[in-house]
């Protein structure tokens, strides 16, 4: 393997992969295998995103604690790292832009290169579940309950509070409860109705495979398990002064009280779009996936020629389904840049796409299940909806109603979406306040700007590279 | 709140607010404070409200926290080494230049 953690990086690339999780690992190794000379940078330590995290490097003595699904990135990691091409750890993307021009930061070094090809595979993130107080220590994402698990085999030790709704809530909760973990609760937020509106899409999701039984036998040893479990759950605040100290609810009429010091948040996973948006890349709302997503063609590029997105960056579709899509993308740039013929191109896609499509018919089975009730996106007015500049939903109420035409305005009426997360954690939150209040769609509201720097970068390092 | 399940794991020694304190090693800045039970890991600069890591994957930078010397280092990205010296900021932290 070419694999030069540390060293010099090239000023012009032939094709930059942006991320190491299972979409860029494959688009990366589809793309080397036929000829491509590959770079890839990669924020994290070991190849594998966020799903395969330490999956090779893991600090537990059995990983089948965490399930097969993890287990089955332990071979793609492996080939990932001998594969032919240059892979940098550790290295973050703080620019892109149409032209392809690229800047790293590496080493608290900024560099910046070209490429003739991009492919953007930065995965997904846990979309905002803004409830009061969730600003306290104590409450995190389900992710972060999870990467914990997975980087440092930590696990929760006087109890956790999972709430909200999605796969990855129910997948921690059978992973929790297989380490010997208590779990006080589940507070279950999906609406009523959605099982029912969600059944229409089910004989297409149980025809795709073995996907859903899996889900069901995971929620049966959950039940077995005697968690107190509540569904409908409204109302959810986080107390405590200067830590968190219980969760209250709503469910089925009644008020409860959990005392916790640990609750861990999740509603499903949105893409992370930031570099493609700041590159300027066309952007669609997506309605039944509650989110935006890049615009791209069959094979992944983007309305930029040359900036192709790959996996859960492009739509949510899962670890399999994104690697899929990875190779897809790896096949087309190396027919882009003359490696590989339209015909045999075509020939190698056929069995991919249909591999693909297979995974992808449980997603709206899925979607409609997991729908988010606007109340768990739009939070009260004492929330904190910005957690860096400490925003409150009030002040956006407020300069709504003061005429502020929209997101982006209301980021320099308030501040919010302007600290270190650059709106990561708020951008969704402002947007469906604004849709609510002036009864507007999601796409007339229309999404949050990102800017460069996209991660923080001091003066110093800028200058570097200008 | 939090518990390893990797019992026999290598311990290294950190410096944490100026004390030594021991931590496992290969694991993030972010999930030894987790452990070590050292929260809030920062007070925001705005209204000295209390934080502690939240996403844990480099995306809300409520993890904030002085490495060596440098201010605003993310700690759930920067893995631990010895001797390494983390301090917890209370505000805006040094500018770092
Ligand atoms: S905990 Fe979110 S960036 Fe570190």
């Amino acid at each position: 393997m070419r694999c030069r953690g540390i060293g010099i990086v090239k000023q012009t690339c032939q094709l930059v992969v942006i991320g190491a999780g299972p979409a860029g690992m494959a688009a990366a190794q589809t793309a080397a295998e036929h000829g491509v000379d590959v770079t890839l940078f990669d924020d994290q330590a070991q190849p594998g995103g966020q799903i395969y995290r330490n999956v090779d490097t893991s600090p537990l003595a059995d990983t089948s604690l965490l399930g097969k699904d993890y287990v089955f990135g332990q071979p793609l990691v492996q080939a990932f790292r001998h594969a032919e091409l240059d892979y940098y750890a550790c290295t973050s993307v703080w620019y892109l832009d149409k032209a392809r021009e690229i800047g790293i930061l590496k080493q608290g070094v900024s560099h910046k290169i070209s490429a003739q090809r991009v492919i953007v595979a930065s995965g997904a993130q846990e979309r905002p579940m803004p409830v009061p107080n969730w600003q306290l220590p104590g409450v995190m994402t389900a992710g972060a309950g999870q990467i914990l698990l997975k980087s440092a085999a930590m696990v929760p030790d006087n109890g956790v509070v999972l709430a909200g709704n999605g796969p990855l809530m129910l997948l921690l909760a059978w992973q929790y409860l297989r380490a010997g973990v208590n779990i006080h609760a589940i507070l279950d937020t999906t609406p009523k109705g959605n099982l029912f509106r969600a059944l229409r899409y089910l004989p297409r999701a149980l025809a795709a495979g073995n996907d859903l039984w899996k889900g069901l036998r995971m929620m049966l040893s959950i039940a077995t398990a005697r968690v107190p479990y509540y569904h409908c759950v409204s109302e959810l605040r986080a107390e405590g002064d200067n830590q968190l100290q219980a969760v209250s609810f709503s469910a089925a009429g009644r008020h409860h009280r959990i005392d916790t010091d640990l609750l861990l948040l999740h509603q499903g996973v949105i893409p992370g779009l930031h570099s493609l948006q700041e590159a300027g890349c066309k952007i669609d709302w997506n309605e039944a996936q509650q989110c935006w997503q890049t615009k791209v063609d069959a094979w992944g590029e983007t309305s930029l020629s040359g900036i192709f997105v790959a996996g859960d960056g492009a739509a949510i579709g899962g670890a399999v389904a994104a690697s899929l899509s990875g190779q897809l993308t790896g096949l087309q740039v190396a027919h882009q840049l003359g490696f590989l013929d339209a015909g045999r191109r075509d020939h190698l896609a056929r069995p991919i796409i249909k591999a693909r499509d297979r995974q992808l018919a449980i997603r709206p089975f899925l979607d409609a299940l997991y729908r988010v009730a606007d109340a768990g996106m739009i939070p009260p007015d004492d929330t904190v909806v910005c957690r860096c500049e400490e925003v409150s939903a009030r002040e956006i109420r407020d300069v709504i109603a003061l005429g502020c035409i929209g997101p982006n305005q209301a980021k320099a009426f308030t501040r919010c979406g302007m600290g270190l997360c650059q709106g990561r954690f708020c951008a969704a939150t402002v947007e469906q306040i604004f849709a609510q209040q002036r009864g507007e769609s999601m796409a007339d509201v229309g999404h949050t700007s990102a800017r460069p720097p996209l991660k923080p970068i001091t003066l110093g390092q800028l200058a570097e590279t200008i | 709140m939090f518990r390893t399940l990797a019992s026999g794991s290598e311990k290294i020694e950190i410096y944490l607010d100026g004390k030594p304190v021991p931590v496992p090693a290969g694991i993030s800045v972010a999930a030894a404070m987790l452990q070590l039970g050292a929260l809030p890991t920062r007070l925001t600069p705005v209204k000295r409200s209390p934080r502690a890591p939240f996403c844990m994957m480099g995306v809300c930078f409520e993890c904030l926290i002085e490495i060596d010397g440098l201010a605003n280092q993310p700690a759930c990205q920067v893995e631990v080494q010895s001797g390494m010296r983390v301090r917890r900021q209370c505000g805006a932290g040094e500018l770092a230049s």
